[in-house]
């Protein structure tokens, strides 16, 4: 044992192969290539199995992660597997787009003197050998209850409750607004950062365990939440995510060229322009390219630009490198591949031509001030700085807000200022009776885990309401 | 799959009409909304304002003209076949209410918008005054429609070979000046909305435009349908699609509606050559 911990102290955290930059900033394929079993098992290696492991406390649905990681080190990959779906029912999505930095990976004890173990890593890779090679074994549910739930909303928040109630014995009808199910993961998070096969094959899982999916349904249109009681539902969760662009309001926004992130995104990804004209929808095409913000979805956005063939793409952020809200893997990738930061800057105003074609932005220098109310040094112009910006795509991706569809015609559903749901934290109850809230339309956009994390919490409630009432 | 029940062709093939079984859209659509089609796996998703609803058998139609490769598309959809996706119904419903005369001005295919509004407007108690027109007589559509919910009725085109010869703003020049019109309701092409709301500005009388900028989600999450109404950024497909005319900066909305148009001829023309082949 002793003898077994000082050979393992010093393998050093196995390198993700990732595609070089100067190839992948051309192409849709994913950016890291995955380990192979072998690096697996000596990464698992590395991990200490802690008694009191810190990582888990770091892990929103608190996955056993010393527990997965042994079963990788032994090569058993299969009870690996079993092993985070007790926790985590989208394991593929969480092992790419996890924050792990700043959860699991950033509380790792190894990470005090050394780099922490690769949990992201490793929990990609057991969902991937799984999908790719697996048994296709699916989980045991509980007994039919004959209760039925309603779910609106497919992101990660919706997929997790639908998962959750389905192996509680619950019969789950998943409502989509869009034609494909998975939110942002398949809206919004690029091909090259999350497959969308990998998506499909998530949802394909719960459909096989009786998930039945109905795109095409605008709750709040198509039908209204109080129908979905008549139509015989005992309850409802609302996963709808943040979904209203923000924009800037400067003049010339509206020129041609102009995109919010959701569109662009949108465009590219659930729409497939990237392969344009092989699908039939269009998208803007800049040689200079302009994405204003500095959050993951910025550089989703600048990366996905460059990949469509621009000359130069340049992140465009009022305040300076350490606010950047994005990953620091995320900016890293983007200046690999070519993105420029042109940080402390803000547009005031886009410039057209005849054609209504935005040509360019003019921008102002700005340096950093007094902390604001988020306590970050609030950005101030400098007098006389401005300059113009050459820019054919301009792509705005300042955050985003609650979209009011589905709340403005229930006004039992109570809202905070910012027109989000308001939630019991513990159990995602909504003021409504028998309607649950979680993800980004109660928490403001946040992340996949978190979304996962209030769709598990909501199922048990659910779960509860279902047997003993509200 | 959304099924076509029935299939029509208008205006010597250039306008097409479709019958789709819809069953919870129908239950549920009013007029002045509209719909989002989908052909196929790797089409666009093309917004169509509903021409008329049958809640009973559960269908919906809608009118479109053939401008492009997905029209193209979708003009290729025979009876029995379906889109793969119909989304609605979107958009707010147009305000039917009784307030004395009102003109309802169609263009084009803006024609089949207009349909189920007009005899809204009618069925609420409305003297309803129509004015349709087109560029000529075998572009022209739903006239008999029209005409059944109308209680004065107009046509023209433009070449004359149909009705009086001029435009529609003529006629609606020559009612204002002898009539009291409480609403004028304008649907059609975009520089037809632009001088017909110029008119009714003069004499002071509101006017309802439907606006059909290009969208994509159809439930405001992309901001793609932004037009600028009285100054300010509004999502059509959220906020609308009827705005005030006299508030709408239509020459943007133009500008906006050309996007693409590069890429929509080049689309078109590809299309056309492999379908003209087969
Ligand atoms: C570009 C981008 C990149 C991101 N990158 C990361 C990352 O790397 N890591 C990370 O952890 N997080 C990331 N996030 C954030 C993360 O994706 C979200 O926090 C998460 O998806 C929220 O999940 P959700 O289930 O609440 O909502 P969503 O994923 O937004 O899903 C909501 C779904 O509800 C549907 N819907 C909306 N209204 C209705 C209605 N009325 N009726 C029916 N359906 C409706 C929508 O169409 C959508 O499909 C990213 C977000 C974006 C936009
Ligand atoms: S904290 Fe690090 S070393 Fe300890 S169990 Fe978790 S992953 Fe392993
Ligand atoms: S079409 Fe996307 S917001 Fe209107």
């Amino acid at each position: 044992m002793t003898q077994e911990k000082t050979k393992t102290e010093k393998i050093p955290r196995q390198p993700m192969p990732e595609q070089p930059p100067e190839v992948r900033r051309r192409n849709f394929d994913e950016v890291p290539l995955g380990y192979d079993a072998e690096t697996a098992a000596k990464e698992a290696q590395r991990c200490l199995q802690c008694k009191k492991p810190a990582c888990v406390t770091g892990c929103p649905v608190e996955v056993d992660i010393p527990g997965f990681i042994k079963h990788v080190a032994d090569g058993d990959f299969k009870t690996a597997i079993r092993l985070i779906w007790e926790k985590n029912a989208l394991p593929a999505v969480c092992g790419r787009v996890c924050p792990q930095e700043i959860q699991c990976e950033g509380l790792c004890i190894v990470g005090k003197k050394d780099s922490p173990i690769a949990i992201g890593n490793l929990e990609r890779f057991v969902a991937d050998t799984e999908r790719l090679q697996g048994t296709g074994d699916l989980p045991a549910k509980a007994p039919a209850t004959g209760k039925r739930v309603a779910v609106v909303g497919s992101g990660p928040s919706g997929l997790t409750v639908a998962g959750d109630l389905l192996l509680k014995g619950h019969s789950v009808t998943l409502m989509e607004a869009f034609h494909k199910p998975g939110g942002v993961l398949i809206y919004g998070i690029p091909e090259f950062r999350l497959p969308k096969d990998i998506v499909a094959s998530e949802v394909a899982t719960l459909e096989k365990l009786g998930l039945e999916i109905k795109c095409n349904t605008v709750v709040g249109r198509t039908v209204s939440l109080d129908e979905l009681f008549e139509e015989g539902f005992d309850a409802v969760y609302i996963g709808v995510g943040a979904g209203l662009p923000v924009f800037l309001n400067i003049p010339g926004e509206n020129l041609n060229g102009i995109y919010s992130a959701n569109e662009y995104l949108t465009r590219a990804n659930l729409m497939k322009g990237y392969l344009y004209p092989k699908y039939d929808t269009p998208l803007v095409r800049g040689k200079n390219v302009a994405v204003i913000g500095a959050g993951n979805v910025a550089m989703d956005s600048a990366r996905t630009a460059m990949r469509l063939g621009a000359e130069n793409v340049r992140i465009v952020y009022r305040r300076s490198r350490t606010e950047m809200p994005a990953r620091a893997a995320e900016i890293h990738h983007a200046e690999e591949e070519g993105i420029e930061m042109y940080l402390l800057t803000a547009p005031i105003e886009f410039i057209g031509d005849d054609s209504g074609h935005v040509t360019a932005m003019k921008c102002l220098k700005m340096e950093l001030g007094e902390p604001d109310a988020s306590g970050r040094r609030r950005p101030v112009p400098i007098e006389g700085s401005e300059f113009t910006l050459d820019c054919d795509l301009a792509v705005i991706a300042v955050g985003a807000g609650a979209n009011p569809l589905l709340t403005q015609s229930n006004p039992e559903i109570s809202l905070n200022k910012w027109g989000y749901i308001t939630a019991d934290p513990e159990t995602g109850k909504t003021t409504k009776k028998g309607v649950w809230a979680g993800g980004d339309i109660v928490t403001g956009s946040a992340t996949v885990i978190l979304a996962m994390g209030a769709g598990r919490k909501a199922a048990d409630s659910i779960h509860d309401y279902l047997k003993l009432g509200w | 799959m959304f099924k076509i029940v029935k299939r029509a062709e208008m205006a010597g093939g250039t306008v097409i009409e479709n019958k789709i079984e819809a069953p919870r859209i129908a239950a549920k659509a009013k007029p002045g909304q509209f719909v989002i089609l989908k052909a196929d796996e790797t089409g666009e998703r093309i917004p169509l304002t509903i021409s008329d609803i049958d809640p009973e058998k559960g269908t919906i139609t809608v009118i479109y003209m053939v401008v492009g490769k997905s029209t193209e598309l979708f003009k290729t959809l025979k009876e029995g076949d379906g889109y793969q996706d119909v989304i609605g119904p979107l958009g707010k419903p147009t305000h039917v209410e009784k307030l004395g005369t009102v003109v309802c001005v169609g263009g084009g295919t803006g024609v089949a918008v207009l349909y189920p509004i007009t005899r809204a407007f009618k069925e609420a108690g409305n003297k309803v005054v129509s004015i349709i027109g087109a560029r000529n007589k075998d572009l022209l559509i739903l006239e008999d429609k029209m005409k059944a919910v109308s209680d004065e009725f107009h046509v023209c085109t433009d070449d004359g070979s149909y009705g009086r010869k001029g435009f529609v703003t003529e006629v609606l020049k020559e009612i204002l000046q002898k009539d009291t019109v409480d609403l004028a309701v304008a649907i059609g092409p975009v520089p037809m909305m632009k001088f017909v709301s110029a008119i009714t500005k003069d004499f002071n009388v509101k006017t309802l435009v439907s606006l059909n900028p290009i969208m994509i989600d159809g439930t405001g999450m992309c901001g793609g349908c932004r037009v600028s109404v009285g100054g300010k950024t509004q999502f059509a497909c959220v906020d609308g699609p009827e705005f005030d005319g006299h508030q709408v900066d239509f020459d943007n909305l133009s500008s906006r509606l050309r996007a693409y148009a590069e890429d929509e001829r080049k689309a078109h023309e590809a299309f056309c050559r492999v379908h003209d082949a087969k």
